[in-house]
């Protein structure tokens, strides 16, 4: 029996019915890896020894009669950007190569506390600064698809697991697009929750305010199921909002019919391929056949929406990555005094894409541009997310391609930064909103997987859970990738 | 042409508070280097700040206390730079919302006669940094061949207090400074020790010619460690810029450490580097909105605070205004006061015995009133065998020493020595026919109308009694004897 | 927004961050486009918007002033590349003082 490619759900009813152990799934996955990493290079760090242990637990606790949560014993892959004590957390660069930290990140604890079994930690764009996975520190990552395109970005590797049976669900972080995304680019569900409904502690910070951990699934099921277990107050983080979370598996069960979802015509005026645009009609056409009413609407600043991001995102990253100097961990490289050590160190230990952005957000906070860049950005940003609030006044929801293409050629992009930000154009205004949106896979465009981004006003998790659920149903998309 | 200067203050405080600023790690003093810290405070990755109510409490209430407005919003920002002491490369601090601001000082300046207003400009709250340890060139940062850093400090909440421009000479600044340390130690939020470093002062002054109103170029002038370097180096700054303007030299904008050794100050940077901080608003942390009924609350448990104090010993004990100031420009020398006088000593007396005889021991060992050995018991025991005759004011001047070094009670060393004085009328008698019949010549001068001759007879009986006979018995007993 | 080989420089010494001849020219030329993309928000008239630095109007948010464990000396210093005596080893500091 494979057992790589089931989903939480199915798994967890077969080890509370004792039908296999935990040990055994996690025995499977990890021979799974063994096959397809070689080729897809979805980890940076595998921990199959604390994977066996942790199963053992979880079966001795089955055996024992106690009753288990629905993760118990369940394979997880974790994006290397969470901290996680004892074991190797590189945000897959070089600067952090052999930093082991001494604490654990709130989201991934309580996995761990629910009996999760983590296999490693998966590759990324560094620092989570990317939409392909290719500007890691160390490899890119490939998806399994089509192994000479990339997984998207930035938590490709926790996506191409996912989709590639390496791990029964993921978690990622999102702070423009970086779990929805590479979710669509790689036929999974993946969501992005409303800011502050999962803590952010442990998370290495790319950009603090924009931000979130999600969970990548293979179905919309699970991805209520991991949801659940994630949101929660926490007294570590200021951020993390005191908020009492829904059953949503529950709410996947209730009806579609009446609800009202808005296309922002701003959106498809941008340039989707036609394959993408294809199935996205397809997707408007089968929610109007489950009784959903599907609208035109306007955020009429969301154009303004990529360009606050790449003010705001690099901004706060310039200051968040100050602290990787080499002085109490991570790569050193020894220069004449402290600032030519710092200098030297930094140059060393990052890429050109967090440089990059390190200087975009530096000189947008320096003294005479403050104003005129990040100032000015975050009033846009009061704008997009005023737009979101008005439509949410008429719609339940607001829906979109994820990506407005399908995964591109590796190598492709990396020379245009610019083309390359572009890719994240539907997944930008929700995060400078703080508003959830879920990726759920809506067919194949050439062979490739495309997704349906739908967005829900603050703690709708409900709402858009329950929508994808309908569309997932209606859609009864089976295609596996190849590999 | 004559001058004056402009002298503005900015005052580092620690508080008191029993975890840091954003952390739980505790706070204790001269632990073992990197003892007193945690994920937060030791900057690693994905850890989050989260505020310490009780240090928002402290820092409002000294706004209260320095009669400051405070602020309804306030939020913290990050200010940005790198130095190996900082965890982050960035300080938590506070920027355009402090928490209090508007506020003024009342100082007394008792000497020269008059009260001078110092305004507050802003009271802010901020995190402390960590401490270098200097090795190999004697310790100092210049010449040393590295640095170990202990991140103990890092994090403990700090208060910098912010004045207006408002001082006008060496004394003003230094009067200033020790007001805000007893307003400061009145309301128990910090243990204001220079020497510990728990309270730092920075000093900004320029010069002018007299009758301008325009500033001059202003230095800032740094390791002013005691109230001492802080006149001292206010003095010699104000001398050198006078001369410098004199002489047609430009004043240069810049930062000067002060040489408590040589008496001199010098320019701190050798080369121009520009700080650009890019303040913005921290992500990590949310706004604080205080609630005006909080603060009310904080305003009506505020302590007595020096100014109220110096008007009640005023009132209470019908002390010179000379004498309250001095009592209560510390609040240990305050308690002191009131606790002897409490023990059934004359009001006036002990204070004259404090601000004249203890106060020039205490300068002389250089102690605070509270590192010595004399409590309020030795005071109010000595002031009272004086106004009961039991000794004489030359006897409890010649135990001082005494009971300064060893501690021991006046009662005990006067018994020690057998210095009880000799008010037994017929005693004294006795020995002052023995003194007129041993003195002929005086006796006939005084007759003659010589009055000094009366002193030196008066002498020769102290000299006869080692200094225990009453003086005014002496005295009376002389001139009926002699008249 | 042209960004010069001038302004790289500055920005990268701001930024802690050495770069050769060559990565200035790429990012002088890169940093002026992504600029001329994001200056776009410059042509809009937001005198009267509030700016938003948090997604959720979250206020007050504090903790009590209780201590808890601290961290050993060791863990503290597990990660350094270099210790001694407890503290973190640094080069020698030269020329920048501290800011406060």
């Amino acid at each position: 029996m494979t057992l790589y490619n089931q989903t939480i759900a199915e798994l967890h009813k077969k080890l509370v019915a004792r039908e296999v152990s935990s040990e055994e799934i996690t025995r499977d996955v990890l021979e799974r890896v063994k096959d397809v990493e070689q080729e897809l290079k979805a980890y940076l760090t595998l921990t199959e020894e604390a994977a066996l242990a942790a199963a053992r637990t979880v079966d001795a606790k089955i055996a024992a009669g106690e009753k288990i949560g629905p993760l118990a014993g369940i394979p997880v892959a974790v994006k290397d950007v969470m901290s996680t004590k004892g074991v190797r957390t590189t945000c897959a660069s070089k600067i952090l190569e052999n930093y082991v930290p001494v604490y654990t990140a709130t989201a991934v604890k309580k996995l761990l506390g629910d009996g999760a079994v983590m296999i490693g930690k998966t590759n990324m764009d560094e620092f989570a600064m990317g939409s392909s996975t290719e500007n890691s520190g160390f490899n890119p990552t490939m998806n399994p698809w089509d192994i000479e395109r990339v997984p998207g970005g930035s938590s490709g590797g926790s996506a191409a697991a996912v989709a590639a049976g390496e791990a029964i669900y993921a978690l990622g972080s999102d702070t423009g697009g970086s779990i929805r995304q590479p979710a669509a680019l790689c036929g999974v569900v993946g969501m992005k929750p409303t800011y502050g409904l999962v803590s952010r502690y442990g998370l290495v910070a790319f950009a603090s305010s924009l931000d979130q951990i999600g969970p990548f699934t293979k179905d919309v099921t699970d991805c209520a199921i991991v949801l659940k277990a994630l949101v929660g107050h926490d007294p570590a983080d200021s951020t993390s909002l005191e908020y009492e979370a829904e059953e949503y598996v529950e709410a996947l069960q209730r009806d579609v019919k009446g609800m009202r979802f808005g296309v922002p015509k701003e959106f498809m005026e941008e340039g989707v391929e036609p394959g993408v645009k294809q199935r996205f009609e397809e997707a408007i056409e089968l929610f109007a056949k489950l009784g959903v009413e599907v609208d035109e609407t306007t955020l009429p600043h969301v154009d303004y929406a990529l360009s606050a991001y790449y003010i705001i995102a690099p901004a706060e990253a310039s200051s968040n990555l100050a602290r990787f100097d080499g002085v109490r961990y991570g790569l050193r490289v020894e220069g004449e005094d402290m600032i030519d050590t710092y200098m030297k160190t930094r140059a060393a230990g990052f890429g050109d894409e967090v440089k990059r952005r390190i200087m975009l957000g530096t000189y947008a906070l320096s003294a005479g541009y403050y104003e005129a860049y990040y100032g000015q950005a975050q009033k846009v940003r009061t704008l997009v997310a005023q737009d979101f609030e008005e439509a949410f006044k008429k719609f339940d929801g607001i829906i979109s391609p994820t990506s407005p293409t399908v995964a591109f050629k590796i190598g492709e992009k990396v020379a245009d930064p610019l083309a390359m930000y572009l890719s994240d154009i539907f997944t930008i205004p929700v995060n400078l909103g703080g508003f959830p949106g879920i990726s759920v896979p809506c067919g194949l465009s050439d062979g490739l997987p495309v997704g349906l981004q739908i967005i829900g006003p603050t703690f709708g998790e409900g709402i858009i859970l329950n929508a994808a659920y309908a569309f997932e149903q209606a859609l009864g998309f089976k295609e596996r990738p190849s590999l | 042409m004559e001058y004056e200067a402009v002298i503005g203050l900015e005052i580092h405080v620690e508080l008191l508070t029993e975890s840091k600023m954003f952390c739980d790690s505790t706070t204790r003093f001269g632990e073992e280097p990197n003892t007193q810290v945690c994920p937060v405070c030791l900057g690693m990755p994905g850890t989050l700040p989260v505020i310490n109510k009780k240090a928002i409490e402290q820092t409002v209430k000294t706004g209260l206390a320095l009669n400051c407005d405070i602020a309804l919003f306030s939020q913290f920002h990050r200010k940005n730079y790198f130095y190996p002491d900082m965890p982050k490369n960035y300080q938590i601090s506070q920027y355009d919302l402090p928490l209090a601001s508007g506020g003024y000082v009342e100082v007394e300046m008792e000497e020269e006669g008059y009260t001078t207003t110092v305004g507050i400009t802003r009271v802010h709250l901020e995190e402390d940094t960590g401490k270098l340890v200097h090795v190999g060139g004697a310790g100092r940062i210049a010449g040393a061949e590295y640095s170990l850093v202990d991140f103990n400090r890092a994090g403990v909440p700090l208060m910098e207090i912010v004045t207006e421009p408002d001082m006008r000479i060496p004394v003003e600044a230094k009067a200033f400074a020790q007001k805000l340390r007893a307003i400061i130690q009145s309301l128990g939020v910090s243990d204001v020790s220079m020497e510990k470093g728990s309270m730092r002062l920075d000093v900004n002054c320029s010069v002018r010619p007299k009758g301008v109103e325009e500033f001059g170029v202003k230095t800032e002038i740094k390791n002013l460690n005691s109230f001492r370097s802080l006149e001292r180096g206010l003095a010699y700054e104000i001398k050198r810029q006078i001369e410098a303007v004199e002489a047609g030299e430009e004043i240069v904008q810049e930062t000067r450490h002060w040489d408590e050794t040589t008496g001199r100050t010098s320019t701190l940077r050798t080369k121009e580097y520009a700080h650009d901080y890019r303040y913005f608003p921290d992500p990590d942390l949310v706004p604080m909105e205080l609630d005006p009924a909080w603060i009310e609350e904080i305003t009506s448990t505020l302590p007595e605070l020096p100014d109220e104090r110096r008007r009640r010993f005023m009132e209470e004990y019908g002390l010179p205004s000379h004498d309250a100031t001095l009592l209560t420009a510390t609040k240990a020398s305050a308690d002191f006061y009131e606790e002897a006088v409490s023990l059934g000593a004359n009001a006036k007396n002990v204070s004259n015995w404090m601000i004249v005889e203890l106060a020039s021991y205490l300068n002389a060992e250089n102690l605070e009133i509270d590192e010595c050995a004399v409590t309020p018991r030795h005071i109010a025991e000595l002031v009272k065998m004086i106004d009961a005759g039991t000794i004489s004011g030359k006897i409890a001047k010649d135990i001082f020493g005494e009971m300064f070094e060893t501690g021991k009670l006046p009662s005990i060393i006067v018994e020690e020595r057998g210095l009880i004085q000799i008010s037994d009328e017929s005693e004294i008698a006795a020995i002052v026919e023995a003194v007129i019949e041993e003195n002929p010549k005086s006796v006939e001068d005084y007759r003659g109308g010589k009055q000094q001759a009366l002193g030196f007879l008066v002498g020769q009986v102290m000299r006869l009694t080692k200094g225990r006979a009453n003086p005014a018995l002496v005295n009376k007993l002389l001139k009926e004897k002699l008249s | 927004m042209a960004i010069s080989i001038k302004d790289v420089e500055h920005i990268a010494w701001l930024a802690r961050l050495a770069l050769t001849h060559e990565e200035k020219e790429k990012f002088a030329g890169q940093l002026s486009n992504i600029l001329e993309h994001a200056g776009k928000i410059s042509e809009l008239n937001l005198k009267n918007v509030a700016p938003t630095s948090h997604a959720v109007p979250v206020s007050n948010v504090f903790r009590d002033d209780v201590s808890g464990p601290c961290l050993e000396q060791d863990e503290a210093l597990a990660n350094a590349p270099k210790r001694e005596d407890g503290g973190f080893v640094v080069p020698k500091i030269v020329g920048e003082p501290a800011a406060m």
